[in-house]
């Protein structure tokens, strides 16, 4: 499965470390990652595939909700196929 | 990257600030293999079917919410007319235990069904079954009830309109120690929908297949935030707004149905376009009216507002999905909207402008709660207004109504969770009953000559 993983919220040092880190722990692969500032608000969106993973999709989410728990920022991760549906003929 | 990080940003912005989401995914069953002449083995077998067939939904449908982010409310069944399945054995009674305990046993929300097409004649076996419907409501949980009662084609069945109006004062009876809520679970159609996903009146019609899926989506929210962008547009502008949002919010919907049904190894039904308010707030019906201009839902101009916004839901929700059915338009369930309540407690929303406003809408007086000594033919003569207007404009109406027992009028009744509170609502003080106990059949209109 292709997935969208986005972060959004206070700017702070290591979000792209821990994130990256979770996800190659899981051996979820980054296929494109970007940044920016929008309405105030940091926002990294990072195309990822997981189909080389093992532990599925609901593991790998529940982690980076943890992970954004944490450190107080929302994380989540989410099928392709909703941006696919509602963004694309 | 696929996506500008707007795009995707619009997405979350809808699911977690305007209150987008699927609100229901509706297995539609068919039990006409579970016929047989003795009641308590058809009841049986009602109860294997949809615990067999039904087992993963609840489960199929959390896990395709996590994974789009996107929750999927309500999962539900709903199943061919009870008085259909139940005619050979003579007793219906059972077959809604079975539905209730089956309904626990898989855990969701509700079941519909428990419902009979009465629209031209009653059978003796429909006839018996009609009486089963207060306590068969009374005495299950997630058991929901519909008759149709007038077509088109066939006109309108004044005999069985006439009963329902009975049938749904003992309903609000036996149920009147949890404000009738027996009533809720109850609505009475005219051209009632085979394939329609959302409670309290979906069934599965005879010409359906065996088990399919059918999607009702929703977000109002969405919409009224659309046009909070549009201060000043004119109403084409409007129109085009509200169809470019419906599209989006479709395709959702039309995503969750093709994934639920190749999941459950089931065929995709229908997605219904419906725009569908819950109590909370920004997930309002009304609210979207008002961000058009009105003051507040019921004044002048509600009916002209809600005939835009039907319109073009159905214009751009009618691109974004290769099937659609159902009910597809705007509700206006008062207990279920904020704004509507509201409106009705202020007495700007009265019971002549919703009914005005039925017929330009998906459905009809849905959730309305009137006071408890209104008369059996008073209730029957609303329906009747209701079928009238279906009837004559080829579309489908419905009257789900609450006469709560021990309230009048002024007074606040509430339902509990989705089915929100609502003020108790006047009605007019004339007396129909000569009219409602004269029987018979209205006859099928003629469709050429329409004015």
């Amino acid at each position: 499965m292709k997935a969208i993983v986005s972060v959004i919220g206070n700017d702070k040092p290591g979000i792209i470390a821990k994130v990256s880190a979770c996800l190659y722990n899981f051996n979820v692969n980054i296929e494109d990652i970007s940044q920016t500032i929008m309405q105030d608000n940091f926002t990294m969106i990072m195309f990822v595939d997981l189909s080389k993973s093992e532990v599925g999709f609901d593991k790998v989410s529940a982690e980076l909700d943890k992970i954004g728990k944490e450190i107080g920022l929302s994380i989540r991760m989410q099928n392709i196929a909703i941006f696919q549906a509602m963004h694309r003929i | 990257m696929t996506f500008n990080n707007n795009e995707i940003l619009e997405t979350i912005d809808m699911l977690d600030n305007q209150n987008l989401d699927v609100r229901t995914i509706t297995m539609a069953l068919s039990l006409f293999d579970c016929i047989c002449d003795d009641p308590q083995r058809t009841a049986l077998k009602v109860y294997d079917k949809i615990t067999k067939k039904a087992a993963n939904l609840v489960k199929v449908g959390d896990t395709i919410g996590r994974e789009l982010g996107a929750e999927i409310v309500n999962k539900r069944v709903s199943v061919t007319p009870i008085a259909l399945i139940g005619s050979s054995g003579g007793k219906f009674l059972p077959i809604a235990k079975a539905m209730d305990k089956a309904a626990a046993e898989i855990g969701i929300d509700f079941i519909g069904g428990y419902s009979a097409l009465v629209q031209k004649g009653i059978t003796p076996q429909e006839k018996l079954f009609l009486e089963t419907i207060p306590e068969a409501l009374a005495s299950t949980k997630k058991v929901c009830s519909s008759v149709n009662l007038a077509s088109t084609k066939s006109g309108i069945n004044m005999d069985a309109v006439k009963t329902m109006g009975e049938k749904i004062k003992e309903a609000a009876h036996l149920t009147a120690d949890n404000n009738s809520i027996a009533c809720a679970k109850l609505v009475v159609f005219a051209n009632g929908v085979d394939d329609n996903p959302f409670m309290a009146g979906a069934y599965t019609g005879a010409p359906e297949g065996d088990c399919v899926i059918n999607v009702g989506v929703s977000g109002p929210g969405v919409v009224e935030h659309a046009l909070k962008k549009m201060r000043g547009a004119d109403i084409a502008a409007i129109a085009e707004t509200i169809k470019k949002t419906a599209f989006k919010i479709t395709r959702l919907g039309q995503l969750v149905a093709e994934t639920a049904s190749a999941r459950l190894n089931c065929g995709f039904g229908i997605v219904d376009l419906s725009l569908a308010p819950t109590p909370k707030i920004g997930d309002s019906v009304a609210k979207i009216l008002e961000e058009m201009g009105l003051s507040e839902i019921g004044s002048h101009g509600s009916t002209a507002c809600l005939a835009i916004l039907n319109d073009a839901v159905k214009k751009g929700g009618v691109m974004a999905s290769s099937h659609v059915g159902g009910l597809s338009g705007a509700f206006i369930p008062v207990s279920e909207d904020a704004k509507m309540m509201e409106a009705a407690r202020r007495g700007t929303l009265t019971i002549n402008k919703l009914e005005a406003m039925t017929s330009v809408c998906s459905v009809g007086l849905d959730m309305i709660a009137v006071a408890g000594d209104t008369k059996a033919a008073v209730i029957s003569a609303i329906i009747a207004d209701e079928c009238a207007i279906g009837v004559i404009n080829n579309k489908t109406t419905a009257v789900r109504i609450i006469p709560v027992e021990g309230k009048k009028v002024g007074d606040e009744v509430s339902f509990g969770g989705l089915l929100g509170s609502a003020p108790i609502m006047p009605l007019n003080a004339g007396d129909p009953s000569v009219f409602i106990s004269r029987g018979g059949r209205v006859p099928a209109p003629i469709c050429s000559n329409r004015n």
